[in-house]
């Protein structure tokens, strides 16, 4: 699975949206994510790819988050 | 300042049908909602039955699918209950929001939340307990989301009174709207402990019915009555002044006419067999309605099916009545829904106002042998036309809080 693939899928399981209407440009906000699903989604990232994000760098969309996990990663 | 007070919408989530018509349908036909418990299983437990909830409870009718997520199920049950009835009363947007208020409550709040988080803690440590766990869990978030979706600013007060929760919740928003706190108020309670550590703190202390058999589980009044059996649900209605309902033009279901609040300050769990203070509780919801001895009533009673309950209840029925308890239309319909426990006030509230409406009073089913020390009229198993003029809800919870509601026709 590719990077977005494993976070689309965090993302689906703490908002309850399917996966197929998750994507890249999908914004926070589209899927009524608030501060603290934010906080139990960077919880699951830390867990899956070994990195912390904090919530203020989390950016506005999915592709943000993507972007920002890839870049802690390296 | 004494208002009138009046009900204008209703909603319920029940284990015998989510909706109020359909809900009345099933509570006048007799339907039970009791089964053997599908959400655990049972092989370690002596209790085998529970009233839950059944699949015709859609939770995406009345939230988005995140919305889901971040409530507790007890949460889900009370904005579907707080949803249809808004949209009964056509209340949301047309009272000023500072005069909205919210009276709402849970007997527990979010059990299942409070243990998948507490799983949490001991399988994958503090680091990672959900920063939803505390909002999801808290007993007066159904209060506040309630509040959120309908942008009601009025006093919004929690009320925590074990079984008498619903029926307290309603009571005290009677009293805000009489007292000119507010003008209208959602009001009601919602429960859902159908979980093994509930169920086995309940099992343990030897409140729950025993007998694997959904048909006579819950036998309210009869003399083999064992326990209650636990339901799960929430019930929510719209209490609003009567000068308010008729300026908006809103249809008006029945009037709340009277409320009784004590407590047996006897016993953690036990009733007091005296039943002073439960007596007194229904006097005073029958003397601030105006009782005469003209009015045809009934009672939906609280009614558990434990063995102490029902004699007590009995007991404060005629203390409250004298010889005219006799007279008394009484029915539990728990025998239908299981207890709804902090929801049983608010579900019992609408099945009176059913009584009313109607004329029929809703049977206690499944009653099969009689006690000599409940010896009124329980109108067993079968609905019977009485035309009721005064309809009372009793409910009584552990730690001896007492809560009856009186409700007329308009």
């Amino acid at each position: 699975m590719t990077t977005f693939e494993k976070i689309r899928a965090i993302i689906a399981d703490k908002s309850g949206e399917d996966e197929e209407n998750i994507t890249p440009e999908t914004e926070y906000t589209d899927l009524g994510i608030d501060s603290l699903t934010i906080v139990e989604i960077l919880m699951d990232i830390e867990d899956e790819f070994g990195v912390t994000v904090e919530a203020a760098n989390a950016g506005k969309t999915v592709g943000d988050l993507v972007a920002k996990v890839e870049e802690e990663a390296k | 300042m004494d208002r009138r007070v009046v009900i204008t919408g209703m909603g319920i989530v029940s284990p015998i049908g989510c909706g109020v018509e359909t809900y009345e349908r099933a509570l006048m036909d007799g339907v039970c909602g009791i089964g053997p418990i599908t959400r655990f299983d049972t092989a370690d437990f002596k209790v085998k039955v529970a009233a839950e909830v059944k699949d015709d409870f859609d939770p995406l009718k009345y939230l988005s699918k995140i919305e889901v997520k971040k409530m507790d199920r007890f949460t889900r049950y009370a904005m579907a209950a707080a949803c249809e009835a808004a949209e009964q009363s056509g209340i949301v947007g047309n009272v000023d929001p500072a005069e909205f208020g919210v009276y709402y409550g849970s007997g527990i709040g979010g059990f299942e939340t409070f243990v998948e988080e507490h799983d949490t803690l001991l399988s994958r440590g503090p680091g990672r307990v959900s920063p939803m766990f505390i909002p999801k869990m808290i007993g007066n978030i159904a209060a506040g989301q309630i509040a959120i979706r309908f942008g009601a600013k009025g006093p919004c007060i929690c009320i925590t009174t074990a079984c008498a929760t619903g029926t307290g919740a309603i009571g005290e928003a009677y009293r805000a709207i009489r007292h000119g706190y507010c003008e209208a108020a959602v009001a009601g309670g919602a429960e859902a402990t159908i979980h093994p550590l509930a169920v086995a703190g309940f099992q343990n202390m030897t409140a729950l019915s025993l007998s694997a058999d959904p048909m006579r589980a819950s036998i309210p009044f009869d003399k083999e009555r064992g326990g209650f059996v636990m339901g799960e649900g929430a019930g929510a209605l719209i209490l609003e002044s009567y000068d308010h309902a008729v300026a908006r033009g809103a249809e008006i279901l029945a009037e709340v006419a009277g409320y009784g609040s004590t407590c047996d300050a006897h016993h953690i769990t036990a009733p007091d067999p005296e039943a002073e203070a439960s007596g007194r509780a229904f006097s005073q919801a029958m003397k601030e309605a105006g009782y005469t001895g003209d009015d045809v009533v009934y009672i939906n009673a609280h009614g558990t099916g434990t063995p102490l309950n029902d004699v007590t209840e009995t007991n404060a029925v005629k203390r409250a009545f004298g010889e005219d308890a006799h007279k008394v239309h009484i029915s539990s319909t728990k025998s239908m829904t299981g207890h709804m426990l902090g929801a049983a006030g608010a579900a019992e509230a609408i099945a009176a106002v059913f009584a009313l409406r109607s004329g029929v009073i809703p049977p206690t089913i499944h009653y099969e042998v009689p006690d000599p020390e409940c010896d009124l009229d329980y109108t067993p198993n079968k609905a019977v036309k009485a035309d009721p003029t005064l309809a009372l809800s009793s409910s009584l919870g552990f730690g001896g809080h007492n809560s009856v509601i009186a409700l007329r026709k308009i």
